[in-house]
This record gives structure tokens, C-alpha cells and sequence, in this order.
């Protein structure tokens, strides 16, 4: 048991060791060099993906039948897939899904799951007993199996599977997001604005909002790549994204036969571009998450 | 005798603004067989302009005092008033909790944790002025609200953009002072506000409290472990030992000839000129 | 010179940054005889934790530390990995601010003081908890049999400070090094535990040296004081106390309130940084 009167100075002191420690951080920065490095690497594929009309060389979906199956050559660095496609092309075309569906995923699950965690963590009780008992059904049912689900009843297609898997994020987000107000709601500065007469949302959305958000933020990045392997997964088995748009998981399918005919840069090329991708994310959400840790 | 006899008088003509009876609190304990009485039958009266101490070691229930005058714990048995409407209850709406704000201020004793380290500090005073400024109040008028009290506590015109981590415990602690000011408030309860900081700051924010008093009605109830800062600060104070109240009186004379044995010994452990340290159970061993 | 137990002579630790450096210990130069002890006394970032850590060398790597610091002749900078263990183990001993974090809350109270002595010093079980039995009793715990069985988080703040002192008292050091060990605790605890320590070391003629932000509780407990200010010694000596002669220690001493008598105002200290580096290049 500490009371307030005992801890007076240990107070004093921890807030001298915290000073320390902040000196001591700004030397590290927030991202270090890997994951500088790996954020470099994925804005050049976001750049690319999102200026694919300009920077891909070639239309993704204009089949050059005479030249398919070409190795890498000049004209074609990456060469070409089964249809004479140009495999570059292709990519970049294709790391637009690759990322765009995976963030709507995360966008809505972020949304939903901190709406939900911040309205447990303050109602608490009954809410916060009913929450978590549905965060719990919705963990014990892998991701995947929603999107198939959702697949099943509303038929193959990017925004069907985009929005089952949404629903299957929700409680990783929310899970995190609400121990995090949780520790927030018991602080003294919360209690403080309960005794100033502010309202419980008020209190909700400017006091403990902006204290959980680098975890928040930590936490939407660390699942993203999660949800491209998820998301490329679904297309491999062919119930997401639909042929012929370029997507990295189909690409992988597609290269797939190729491979038997002595031909395997699609499949390694595509494959490559998601083990990067979620590897760059990875790296980056565990930065945010140890930050975001060390700033409590 | 006569300063007794005057504050005597004063009292009968004025009205307490903070009344408490009988205040209890029972926690459930480890096991089901043995609850724990954290605050046994205390009451006390806080009248206008004054300062109340309450002092204690821990486990005395002061804090638990505290906390049970602004709702911050619940009353397992007892009445609060004050000035005449209880708080027994606690708020049920948004609107008496708001008009209990503009009553009875809390600051906290940790000046680090209390203050939204994400708020600029003018924002932080703001909000609370906001919260009770009226309808009728403009932005501006908020904004120049917030910063003339930021003034008032010592604070100039260059702290309100700033975040706390980039000021002293001392300047957050007025801060603090400040966004309880905000509120307007006829009391303001003090839990241990000025433990945590160094002795050099602690006499800045002893004389603060002091000039607040000078220029504006205001009770402090003052909960403290340490009996020199009670002496410098309160006029009345209350022992509290294990929840319940032990020893009170006018400070000044509790504390030149303290007669219950338990305020002769929290008087005869301070560290002072000449003193020294002593054994309090030779004999356990 | 030779008959200083303790001697730091020039001190200075400096934190390397990003941008530039901050040097929080500035040439701190302190001596301990055997069997004194000196309070060391300062507010909150004056430097004094950080000289104890320094005298361990447990300082932050981050942390560039140079000047000399001498234990028994022999110089803690250079000691090797060894020398450094057995200079931790039995030459000093520590005592915290707070005990429970320096507990192993898994462990039983006996294990926790019996483990040093049957690990190190090859003291069988029986003779090690027959001694902390002995020691606990000394210290003023009661019943000491059956605090042994016991677990850290079962017994308060006050008596867990106890058994920290009866702890380092086992290991027989020659000196206590104690960083704030009464500040979690009530008056009345501090004056108790205060009580034991001083009697304790003055009984096994121990050299303290008792790091506080109370003037008033060192004055109390020590031979001489030591009053720090950003990272540096202003002034130190048997007098600090009664008659104080630099103006930091001046107005510290005043601008405590005072249990006799109450004052209009309390004075406020007017030292800072500026007046500090002025008085030092005036002093120079």
C-alpha cells in the first residue's frame, strides 16, 4: 500500500529519473535506423503504387501473346507472365491492392475497435463486460474465416473480403487500445477533468484520446501486415480480387503454373514484393509499439 | 485566549460552508471476514477563509477524507454538506457535478500525472474556465480568462503555449492552482500538494497559496504529513490516526503544547534544531 | 590522507547527447574517515544520486565519467570485474529509498538475507539465519523467527526498511551507502529507523555517508554535511548545519518552514543557475 503522503518523494524522484531517461531517448529517435530504412523502402512502393499509371512502363492488362512467357530482357526487366503481361507493370499495379485493401481493413477495424474500447474503458461495467465478451467470440474465430464467410454469402470480390476481415480486426485493436484507456482512466489528470464538470465524452475524446493515440497508431501498423498476408491469401485462393486486375497474391497464383513451364519470376517477384512489404511494416509497428511504450 | 475567543465569535455568525458528519468508509478486505475501516466517524466543519489541515500519518484516511468531500470515493456511511446541499450521493447528472466544480476545487499531489501531458497549458486552464464561463462566453473571452489567472499564479504569457514536460514540478503545480482557480471555486481541497516538490519550491507555492487568500475568498482544506508546512499554512487542524480523529484545535497551539500522546509524537519525530533521532520500540525487541 | 576510507577527488560525469553534452556531476570532491559519516544533501537533481551511483560505478553507460575515486587505497575506476564484485558485495553496503523494489517479493525475508552468506562466504544455513535472527532482533524486529517465513509484501514499509539495514549489517561493510532511506517513510518510521542506523553503525564503527534532501535529518544523524548544487559540492564541513556560510545553504535552511514558529512569508531562494556561475567565476 502507497499512499499518497509516503510516496512524496519517490514521486519527486521517479520524475527525476524520467527527466534522465528522456535525454537519453532523443539519441535513439523514435524510428532508429532500421526502421527508417524500412519506412524509406515502403514510401518508394506506396509512391510508386499510388503513381502506377505514370511510373508503370507498360499497361498491366494489355496482353503481348507473341512475347509471353519472355524471360527478363530490355524491354521487359521483369519479363512476361503466361498472357505476355509485363511483369513490372504488374507489380506496381498490383501493390496498389496489395496495400489499399489492407489499409481500408485496418482503417475500418481502427475506427470500430477504438470507438469501442474508448466507450468500454469509460462506462466500464456492464458495456465494458459486454464489449470484451464480444472482442472475445470475435478473437476466437481466425481472420480468415470471415472473410470466407463474408465471400460465401455476398460472392467473390475485393470489397466482400475487405469488409469481412475488418470485422475479424476489430479486436485486435480494441483489446490493446482499451487496457491502454483503462490505465489512462485511473490517471490523476482524468480524475481531475471529472472534477472540473467536464462530460464523458468530452473527457473521452480531449484528455484520454490523444494519450492512447501513438498506441492507437502502433498498434493499426503492427496488424497491417497481418492483413496483406490475410488479404494476398484470399486472392491466392482466389476469392478476393477477381483476374485480370493486377494484385500480388493472384500474381502469385498465376506464376504459380508458370513455374512447371521453367518460368518462376512472376511467383518469386510477386512473393518477394509481400514478404517486403509486410516485413517493412512489421518493423516499423514494432518501433511505434516499444515507443509508444516507453512514453508511459 | 483572545484570538480563540474572536475566531469563536466569527464562526457563530457565519455558516460552514463545508459541513461533515459522521464520515465513514469501509473497503472489503483481503478475505470476506474483515473488511477495512479506512475512515471512522470524522467530522469536521470548514468555514469561509479559512484553512483547514488535516494531518496524519499514512493509513490515517486523510486522502480518503478528501477524495469522499469532491465524490471522488463514495460514502459507505455518513453526510457531507456543502452549504447545505449534500453530497452523500454523488452527482448523478452532468450539471451537478458542473455546479459542485465551481464549489470545491481538488488539486492533486503529483504534478506530473495530473496534467494532460498532450494539453498545452493555456489549454489546460481554458478548458476549465470554459467548463464554467457560461453560455455567453466567447473564445476570446475564455482565452483572456485563462491567461489573466495563468498570470495570477505566476505564470506569464509564454507558459500557455507550452506542454507540461517542458516545465519545472513547481510551475506544474501552479498550473494545477491555476486550472482549480478557473472554476472559480469557494474551496479548494489540497491533497499533499506540496510534498513532492523541493524545499526551495514548496516555500514558493506556500506563499502562493498565501497571496491567493489575500486577494480572494477562499478555504483550503489541507491535507499533510508534514507538520512544519501545517504550521506555516493553516489556522485549524484535525489528527487523524487509523481513520479516525484523534487530536484538533487551532494549530498554533496544538502544535506549542500538543497534549494527546499520538500529536506528541508525530510533533517529537520532525527533525529540528537540537533533535534527534529515538527509538520508538527499544523494548518490542 | 591515507586514513580516508572514501575519497573522491574531482568527479565529474557527463551525458552525452544528440546535441551537445550536459554535465551533471562537476568535480565533486568528498572524503569519508572509517566510522564517519557524512551527509550528503541536495535537492532533487543536484547530483547526489547520481555520486552514489558513481562510488558503485553504476552509473548509465551513456554516461562519461572521469576524476579519481579511491575505497581503501585502492581506485574503483580500475578495479576489475572481480575486485568490482567483492567491492559491491562486502565493502558496501546499500540502502534505498525504497526497499521493496530491491526485494525479491518471491523470495522469504530469510532466504533474502541468508543468500548473500551461504552463496559468497560458504556460511552454512543454520549459522547465516542464526545471525540474521541476531540481527533482525538488534534492529527491532519483533519476533524475528517468524518474520523469516515471512514474504517482503506481508510486512510494512517501515519494518521492510529494517530488514534492509539488518541486511547490509550481515554482510559487514565497511561502509553504508544509504540514498534516501527514510523519504517513503512516515515521521515517525524515519525517526525510528533513523535511530537503529545510527546506532548500529556507531556500534560497528561503519562509515555512513547518508544522501537526503532534508538538511534538518542529516544535521541530526551525521558528523559532517556536504550540500550539493548542480552537480557540485558548494559547501561541506561540521559547520553547514549551525553556522552555514554559502549563500545557497543560507537560503535553503531558511526558506524551510519552520514547526515553533510561523513566518508572514516564507523567504524564497534567489539562488539559481546565474548566481551560481557568477559566485563561481567571482570565486576563481
Amino acid at each position: 500500500m502507497t499512499t499518497p503522503s509516503t510516496t512524496s518523494l519517490a514521486v519527486a524522484r521517479a520524475v527525476g529519473s524520467r527527466r534522465t531517461a528522456g535525454l537519453l531517448r532523443t539519441t535513439g529517435g523514435r524510428l532508429g535506423v532500421i526502421g527508417c530504412i524500412a519506412a524509406g523502402l515502403l514510401l518508394v512502393i506506396a509512391l510508386a503504387a499510388a503513381f502506377a499509371p505514370v511510373v508503370a512502363p507498360y499497361d498491366p492488362d494489355f496482353p503481348d501473346l507473341l512475347a509471353s512467357l519472355s524471360g527478363p530482357t530490355i524491354a521487359h526487366p521483369l519479363g512476361t507472365d503466361a498472357l505476355g503481361r509485363d511483369i513490372l507493370s504488374r507489380l506496381i499495379w498490383g501493390a496498389r491492392i496489395t496495400l489499399a485493401g489492407p489499409g481500408l481493413v485496418i482503417l475500418i477495424a481502427t475506427v470500430v475497435g477504438t470507438l469501442l474500447a474508448l466507450l468500454a474503458a469509460w462506462r466500464g461495467g456492464r458495456i465494458d463486460t459486454a464489449i470484451s465478451w464480444l472482442l472475445d467470440v470475435l478473437f476466437a474465430v481466425p481472420g480468415i474465416v470471415f472473410g470466407l464467410i463474408a465471400v460465401a454469402i455476398w460472392g467473390p470480390s475485393l470489397i466482400t473480403v475487405v469488409c469481412g476481415l475488418a470485422i475479424a480486426y476489430v479486436p485486435y485493436v480494441a483489446r490493446v487500445v482499451r487496457g491502454a484507456a483503462l490505465r489512462e482512466r485511473n490517471m490523476p489528470y482524468v480524475a481531475a477533468a471529472w472534477l472540473q464538470g467536464q462530460s464523458g465524452p468530452g473527457i473521452t475524446f480531449t484528455q484520454i484520446l490523444p494519450n492512447v493515440q501513438p498506441i492507437v497508431v502502433a498498434q493499426a501498423v503492427s496488424s497491417l501486415g497481418f492483413a496483406v498476408i490475410d488479404l494476398a491469401a484470399v486472392s491466392f485462393l482466389g476469392l478476393g480480387v477477381q483476374p485480370p486486375t493486377a494484385d500480388l497474391g493472384l500474381m502469385v497464383k498465376s506464376g504459380f503454373d508458370s513455374v512447371l513451364r521453367g518460368q518462376p519470376t512472376e511467383a518469386i517477384a510477386a512473393g518477394s514484393l509481400i514478404v517486403l512489404i509486410v516485413w517493412c511494416v512489421t518493423v516499423i509497428g514494432d518501433r511505434l509499439t516499444s515507443s509508444a511504450r516507453s512514453m508511459r | 485566549m483572545t484570538g480563540n475567543d474572536h475566531h469563536a465569535a466569527t464562526r457563530t455568525t457565519d455558516e460552514p460552508i463545508v459541513a461533515a458528519r459522521g464520515l465513514r468508509k469501509v473497503y472489503p478486505g483481503p478475505t470476506k471476514g474483515d473488511p477495512v475501516i479506512a475512515v471512522d466517524d470524522v467530522s469536521f466543519e470548514l468555514y469561509p477563509n479559512e484553512c483547514l489541515a488535516i494531518v496524519g500519518e499514512s493509513g490515517s484516511g486523510k486522502t480518503t477524507v478528501a477524495r469522499m468531500l469532491v465524490g471522488l470515493e463514495t460514502l459507505t456511511e455518513g453526510e457531507i454538506e456543502v452549504r447545505g446541499e449534500s453530497r452523500a450521493r454523488g452527482a448523478r447528472r452532468l450539471a451537478d457535478r458542473r455546479r459542485w466544480a465551481s464549489e470545491v476545487q481538488y488539486v492533486f499531489q503529483d504534478p506530473y500525472s495530473s496534467l494532460n501531458a498532450r494539453q498545452r497549458v493555456g489549454d489546460i486552464v481554458a478548458t476549465s474556465v470554459g467548463l464554467h464561463a457560461g453560455a455567453s462566453a466567447t473564445r476570446r473571452d475564455v482565452r483572456t480568462r485563462a491567461l489573466d489567472i495563468l498570470d495570477r499564479v505566476g505564470l506569464d504569457d509564454r507558459f500557455a503555449e507550452k506542454h507540461p514536460h517542458q516545465l519545472s514540478g513547481g510551475q506544474r503545480q501552479r498550473v494545477a492552482i491555476a486550472r482549480a482557480l478557473a472554476a472559480d471555486p469557494a474551496v479548494i481541497v489540497l491533497d499533499e500538494a506540496v510534498a513532492a516538490l523541493d524545499v526551495s519550491i514548496q516555500a514558493q507555492i506556500l506563499n502562493l497559496l498565501a497571496d491567493i487568500r489575500a486577494s480572494r475568498e477562499v478555504s483550503y482544506l489541507f491535507i499533510s504529513h508534514d507538520l512544519a508546512v501545517v504550521n506555516q499554512i493553516s489556522e485549524r487542524m484535525i489528527v487523524m490516526e487509523q481513520g479516525r480523529v484523534v487530536d484538533q484545535g487551532r494549530t498554533a497551539e496544538l502544535l506549542a503544547d500538543p497534549v494527546h500522546p499520538y500529536t506528541r509524537a508525530l510533533r517529537a519525530a520532525v527533525p529540528r534544531p537540537g533533535w534527534k533521532p529515538v527509538r520508538r520500540e527499544r523494548l518490542a525487541s | 590522507m591515507t586514513d580516508h576510507l572514501l575519497r573522491l577527488d574531482d568527479v565529474r560525469a557527463t551525458l552525452r547527447l544528440r546535441d551537445g553534452e550536459q554535465t551533471l556531476l562537476n568535480g565533486v570532491s568528498l572524503e569519508i574517515g572509517a566510522g564517519e559519516a557524512l551527509g550528503l544533501v541536495g535537492e532533487s537533481g543536484s547530483g547526489k544520486s547520481l555520486t552514489t551511483r558513481a562510488i558503485t560505478r553504476m552509473l548509465d553507460p551513456a554516461f562519461r565519467v572521469s576524476g579519481e575515486i579511491l575505497f581503501d587505497g585502492a581506485s574503483v575506476p580500475r578495479m576489475n570485474a572481480q575486485a568490482l564484485r567483492r567491492y559491491r558485495q562486502r565493502d558496501v553496503g546499500m540502502i534505498f529509498q525504497d526497499p521493496r523494489a530491491h526485494v525479491n517479493p518471491v523470495h522469504r525475508v530469510g532466504d533474502f538475507l541468508t543468500e548473500a552468506l551461504v552463496r559468497d562466504r560458504g556460511v552454512d544455513r543454520r549459522t547465516a539465519e542464526r545471525r540474521a535472527v541476531a540481527l533482525l532482533d538488534e534492529v527491532g524486529v519483533r519476533n524475528p523467527e517468524h518474520r523469516l517465513r515471512q514474504y517482503p509484501h506481508e510486512l510494512s514499509g517501515g519494518l521492510l526498511q529494517r530488514v534492509m539495514i539488518a541486511s547490509v549489517l550481515l554482510a559487514e561493510p565497511k561502509l553504508i551507502l544509504a540514498d534516501e532511506p527514510t523519504t517513503a517513510l512516515d515521521v515517525t518510521a524515519q525517526s525510528d529507523v533513523m535511530a537503529i542506523l545510527d546506532e548500529q553503525r556507531r556500534a560497528r564503527g561503519l562509515a555512513l555517508l547518508f544522501i537526503t534532501h532534508d538538511l534538518e535529518l542529516a544535521a541530526a544523524c551525521c558528523d559532517r554535511l556536504a550540500v550539493m548544487y548542480a552537480g557540485e559540492i558548494v559547501e561541506q564541513g561540521a559547520h553547514v548545519y549551525d553556522a552555514p556560510t554559502h549563500p545557497y545553504t543560507i537560503e535553503l535552511l531558511g526558506a524551510r518552514p519552520s514547526i515553533d514558529h510561523r513566518v508572514e512569508r516564507l523567504p524564497v531562494l534567489r539562488y539559481d543557475r546565474a548566481a551560481h556561475e557568477l559566485l563561481k567565476t567571482e570565486a576563481s
